[in-house]
């Protein structure tokens, strides 16, 4: 096991950042974390980091204790921080050599292990990290995060704030390091790289919520429905959340899907559906991704404590 | 949609920082009460338009109108007549939810009375009545983007422009806010949206994209997946912006 999560709680002041937070990532694996911003991801990963202690609970790196064993931990681990930590008054190269002699190595020892991340800002090598563009500095930042060949590599949000190709590239070179042996821990609030990991915690306001296989069922899944329509579905939402056999609807791209409130009222959700005079309504029932299970999952939550929810 | 008022009329427009060329040539338009999906990657030349538009830098070349004015000439008008929000600036944070409100009713030129009763109604729209002396800071991330919305919109703008409004939220938090950004159009305001999230660009009327400062793609999300053959705007957008 890579890393234990063990009965994790911290709290600022009043607030509680984490309560009792448990989870386990294997060896090898990609495990991401998603949740929204205050749900306590940041949190979770500086104490990983040995940057901030517990109240409770611990936390296991390679078998080592985050508190008590911090400097081994600091050896085994590399932590990219959502805002990169890179000297901005350094050129590229610079930043690169510091963090390898930091970590009592060379950039030529363990160059293979970031060549194809290092080589798309190598021709830039001599800029001050301050100059370059936001998705540069995600690779450089990355690359010096590497340079020591980490066993398990920490990324607090590597992705926000950046374009749909940007990320797909940054999710391949993941894939790659993965393939390397390293065990990747990863948050994200984009739920469609939530279906990239091998499996993924949701977490909103600091408890885990679940942790789930994309690619496998899952249990508590609903049955779903995708309904789509060539006039737009927005026009059909108000109209399909006034039905009583409807539990929840949403949009989702250029579909809304629905939650029926039980599994008798497919037939009369299609006779209804007929009715409603547009041959270009399609309506299917679909395996629900990593965020219907979350949407799922806030609901049951915001139905248990009802004034409770952030949603209004 | 067609023959409805262009509410943003954009031609030819040229930005140049020294010999770095932002925005290309951009032509179009946006129609009244559409909503505008104005997509690009990182770099794309996406905020320097943006900023043109809002009235906040001058176009190096180019005939552009925004609500009817200029924005060589009548760029004070202009301010009047758009609201802005973005994930990173909306709300000041030590200022509670009803100083804000009237702080952004004031700078938009609305007055006494008219800020005091349209600011009741905001918060019992919004459900915030009980937490009106609250400061912002120690108010949920969902509820302060809803209500940034909201303040951007008070003064019922002509046309709303929106930075990556959606970050940092859960998904169905996401969602309402884009219900409440149908609602608006409902109104007759406008909405030009830039996002990241691929699937918030199916929520858009039309959707443009952006490649290194030139318009390369303009239709509808539905004309957008025909075109590029695609299943999802998602595809559109990275077959566009890696090629």
């Amino acid at each position: 096991m890579s890393l234990i999560i063990d009965h994790i709680e911290k709290s600022y002041d009043a607030v509680k950042a984490l309560s009792d937070v448990n989870f386990e990532v294997n060896d090898g694996e990609l495990f991401g974390l998603i949740g929204p911003d205050g749900a306590g991801k940041t949190t979770l990963f500086r104490i990983m980091a040995s940057l901030v202690i517990p109240d409770a609970g611990s936390c296991l790196i390679q078998g080592h204790n985050v508190v008590k064993d911090y400097r081994e931990v600091r050896k085994i681990i590399g932590y990219m921080p959502g805002r990169f930590s890179l000297y901005m008054d350094l050129s590229v190269e610079e930043n690169l050599a510091f963090y390898a002699r930091v970590f009592g190595t060379t950039v030529d020892e363990n160059y293979e292990l970031i060549r194809d991340v290092y080589e798309q800002i190598a021709p830039f090598k001599k800029r001050l990290a301050g100059k370059l563009s936001g998705g540069m500095k995600q690779k450089l930042a990355l690359s010096c995060a590497l340079i020591h060949r980490p066993e398990v590599l920490i990324l607090d949000e590597p992705t926000t704030g950046v374009d749909a190709v940007s990320r797909m590239e940054f999710w391949d070179m993941l894939r790659k390091i993965q393939k390397e042996g390293i065990t990747i821990v990863v948050s994200t609030p984009y739920m469609d790289e939530a279906e990239l990991c091998d499996r993924v915690g949701l977490i909103q306001k600091g408890s885990l919520l679940e942790i789930t296989d994309p690619s496998k069922p899952y249990d508590k899944d609903e049955t779903l429905f995708s309904l789509k329509s060539n006039r737009g579905v927005y026009t059909y939402l108000d109209r399909v959340r006034r039905l009583e056999e409807c539990r929840h609807a949403w949009l989702f791209g250029d579909q809304l899907h629905v939650t029926l409130r039980s599994e008798r009222d497919t037939i009369q959700i299609k006779s209804i559906l007929d009715s409603w005079d547009d041959s270009t309504l399609e309506w299917t029932k679909i395996t629900p991704s990593v965020e219907d299970r979350f949407m799922g999952l806030i609901e049951r939550e915001a139905e248990k404590s009802p004034n409770n929810g952030e949603t209004i | 949609m067609g023959g409805r008022e262009h509410i943003i009329e954009v031609k030819d427009l040229v930005k140049k920082f020294g010999s770095f060329t932002a925005n290309d040539r951009l032509t179009f338009h946006v129609e009244r009460g559409e909503i505008f999906g104005f997509l690009g990657a990182n770099g794309a030349g996406k905020t320097t338009a943006m900023r043109i538009l809002c009235g906040l830098s001058y176009p190096t070349s180019g005939e552009i109108q925004v609500a009817g004015h200029d924005v060589y000439r009548e760029r004070e008008k202009i301010k009047k007549k758009i609201g802005y929000m973005s994930q990173k600036f909306s709300l000041y944070e030590d200022l509670t939810v009803s100083e804000n409100i009237r702080l952004y009713a004031g700078i938009y030129g609305l007055g006494r009375k008219q800020i005091a009763s349209r600011e009741e109604q905001l918060l019992e729209r919004l459900g915030l009545t009980h937490i009106r002396n609250r400061l912002i800071g120690k108010i949920p991330l969902g509820w302060k983007q809803k209500l940034a919305f909201s303040v951007a919109i008070f003064h019922q703008p002509a046309v709303v422009f929106l930075d990556e409004p959606t970050g940092g939220v859960d998904p169905i938090t996401r969602r309402q806010f884009w219900e409440m950004i149908h609602d608006a159009t409902e109104e007759g305001i406008t909405v030009f949206v830039t996002t990241h999230y691929m699937d918030e660009a199916e929520y858009c009327d039309r959707v443009s994209i952006m490649v290194d400062g030139r318009i390369d793609a303009l239709d509808t999300p539905a004309a957008l997946k025909q075109q590029f053959d695609s299943k999802n705007m998602n595809e559109v957008f990275l077959k566009l912006a890696r090629s």
